[in-house]
């Protein structure tokens, strides 16, 4: 008897629990989901926008991956969309078989970091050129030692670490070297957790890695940035200034939220959106990303106003291209 | 005879060894444990206090705390043990009491025995398709209880068979002799006594669940959320959810985080099995046989 009045209550409870009384109007929720390099950011301004509005708006965020966000987004389930990359061509069809628009708005940018270890004295600069001679396919089991790579380095092992396959920033470094996204070598060592990447480093002299600038800045005392060539000649490393005067190419990428129209059109949603692209510079550069120009948001937030939809990009990623450019160009879908 | 007495000793010294062995064992199973658990305190200790437990996720790391977290855990608790108890229990007395012996019951057995070793993945993917989708529960508290509800489910009938099947044979036929009729016996005798290995079954159960992550994941939990639910309808987070996110940030000050988080989240499960073993104790208090 006892037992079946122990149950009884807690599925009470339960029950209880479910049918709570709630006031859906003074209760929206804001949908993001997507990227975990965006995910930082996204996190930051959630958190500030619901303290300025005094818990009336409730914002979720989740990370599913650029890839996974999409998915979730071409579905209607979320709002927002999280991407560490321009949307592709076959998440452009399936939005659009679905009927669902989409507001492309750059919010930051990411500097892509080349790190070595701090004891390596023979590399502090490398071209784009050398970077595609260690990381291209036909590299794969022929390109294994420095010595390889330029003849005055020394003869010792080229240990490569990298993230893995189904990130972002995989496929925007990919891209930005070897010339074509994903085509990457397959014998180097990959990790989805970028602190790996950087413990790897930290630890062995011969290694040899990218990730990242957010994971770059607070260890720069562990690890040596690479200075990149530019294609005018000059070696950059990675930092705020070099990606902001456009120095530091071709490793700075924008990163992107994508908003659906349909949501857009709720209040909250667009005071949300005004509130990021607004508010979010000094949040972005407390998260170790790099903001926009002022002038580049503003000019994002005068194309969520005026409903521009669509992307810029056409379904491919484009090395190189200024956050302007893009924002100036026609909407596809 | 001193040929006998050589042999006596000798098969006392591998008695005495047997136990020295086994004390071995235990002490280096509790000593990777203890060790675990110190290391996790020492390493979150400057985070391990009230307002970590009562703010929500934070970027700074200072500020940051397990709130949505934990109640997300709690609530995910109470749904799965409220679902797989019952189930489970009905499942492990219909079995033991009712089933006849043919092959129906074989193929039922066995296919709960495998499903104890079904990776949890697998049933995150199940349930994705068939709570979130399906039924249209979402993302959801409700969803990811009853995932791991199904998850525990082999458990929780195992160690409910094998409590049951303590249960003396006599306390039975005493009863049927007075008239008893067999949900009677179950309901009065046999399941009041077998109480304490069905409430182990259950914690060791529970345990398992509320360090899933990859099921969880699969369904949907979120990484950012700064509400508590107010049904289970709505969307979470939990406590493996977040230590995974702040393990992988870049600032080093949220790996405190998540040592402060997995000291916690050992705390609440060894919670669990010390109100397991308190109630196992005040129901054999109760057993006069």
């Amino acid at each position: 008897m006892k037992l079946t009045s122990t149950v009884t209550v807690a599925a009470l409870l339960a029950a209880g629990l479910g049918v709570a009384p709630r006031d859906a109007a003074a209760q929206q929720t804001i949908k993001l989901d997507g990227s975990s390099t965006v995910f930082p950011i996204s996190e930051a301004v959630a958190e500030e926008f619901q303290i300025a509005k005094r818990g009336k708006v409730r914002v979720t965020v989740g990370i599913s991956g650029t890839g996974g966000g999409f998915k979730k987004f071409c579905r209607g389930e979320i709002d927002i969309a999280d991407a560490s990359r321009p949307i592709s061509k076959s998440e452009m069809d399936v939005c659009a078989r679905a009927g669902i628009q989409y507001i492309e708005l750059p919010v930051a940018y990411d500097a892509l970091t080349v790190a070595v270890n701090p004891r390596n004295t023979w590399v502090d600069t490398l071209t784009v050129a050398e970077l595609k001679k260690m990381w291209e396919p036909a590299a794969q089991g022929k390109v294994t030692t420095w010595k390889a790579v330029n003849p005055k380095w020394p003869a010792q092992p080229l240990k490569l670490f990298g993230p893995g396959a189904d990130s972002g920033t995989f496929d925007y470094f990919t891209e930005a070297t070897v010339g074509k996204a994903k085509s990457s070598r397959g014998d180097f060592t990959a990790s989805e957790d970028d602190n790996v990447l950087v413990q790897c480093v930290e630890s062995d002299v011969n290694a040899l890695a990218y990730f990242g600038y957010a994971y770059y800045a607070p260890n720069a005392t562990k690890m040596k940035a690479v200075k990149i060539v530019n294609s005018k000649g000059q070696a950059v490393g990675p930092s705020p200034q070099g990606v902001l005067d456009g120095s530091y190419e071709p490793l700075s990428r924008p990163i992107f939220i994508y908003v659906s129209t349909a949501s857009a059109q709720r209040a909250e949603v667009k005071e949300f959106v005004e509130f990021y692209l607004s508010k979010g510079a000094p949040l972005v550069e407390e998260v170790k990303y790099v903001p926009l120009a002022k002038h580049a948001y503003d000019l994002a937030l005068r194309n969520f106003r005026a409903g521009k939809a669509g992307t810029a990009f056409g379904g491919r990623n484009e090395v190189g291209l200024t956050v302007e450019e893009l924002l100036a160009r026609e909407g596809r879908f | 005879m001193s040929a006998m007495r050589a042999g006596v000793e000798r098969r006392k010294l591998l008695d005495k060894l047997f136990v020295v062995l086994g004390l071995l064992v235990l002490f280096a199973a509790l000593a990777v444990l203890l060790t675990l658990f110190l290391d996790l305190v020492r390493q979150g200790a400057p985070r391990l206090n009230l307002d970590f437990v009562t703010s929500y996720a934070s970027r700074k790391p200072e500020q940051a705390g397990i709130l949505a977290a934990w109640v997300g855990t709690s609530l995910i608790m109470v749904v799965t043990a409220c679902v797989a108890m019952p189930v489970g229990v009905a499942a492990a007395i219909y079995l033991e009491e009712y089933a006849p012996r043919n092959w129906i019951t074989a193929v039922i057995e066995i296919n709960v025995t495998n499903l104890a070793g079904v990776p949890s993945i697998i049933y995150g993917l199940l349930a994705l398709g068939l709570f979130v989708y399906k039924f249209s529960l979402g993302q959801s508290i409700l969803a990811a209880g009853l995932t791991l509800a199904l998850l525990i489910l082999p458990i929780v009938i195992v160690a409910t068979r094998e409590a049951v099947r303590a249960v003396p044979r006599p306390i039975r036929e005493a009863a049927y002799a007075l008239g008893a009729t067999r949900w009677e016996v179950t309901a009065h005798h046999v399941l009041p006594y077998s109480m304490g290995g069905v409430l182990t079954g259950m914690i060791i159960g529970l345990s398992r669940a509320i360090g899933e992550t990859a099921p969880i994941i699969t369904i949907g939990a979120l990484s950012f959320i700064a509400f508590l639910p107010e049904s289970l309808l709505d969307p979470f987070t939990a406590m493996p959810i977040q230590m995974f996110n702040w393990v992988s940030r870049p600032d080093p000050g949220f790996r405190v985080n998540a040592a402060a988080a997995g000291a916690i989240l050992l705390g609440m499960t060894l919670l669990m099995n010390g109100i397991a073993i308190w109630l196992r104790y005040r129901f054999r208090k109760r057993m006069n046989w």
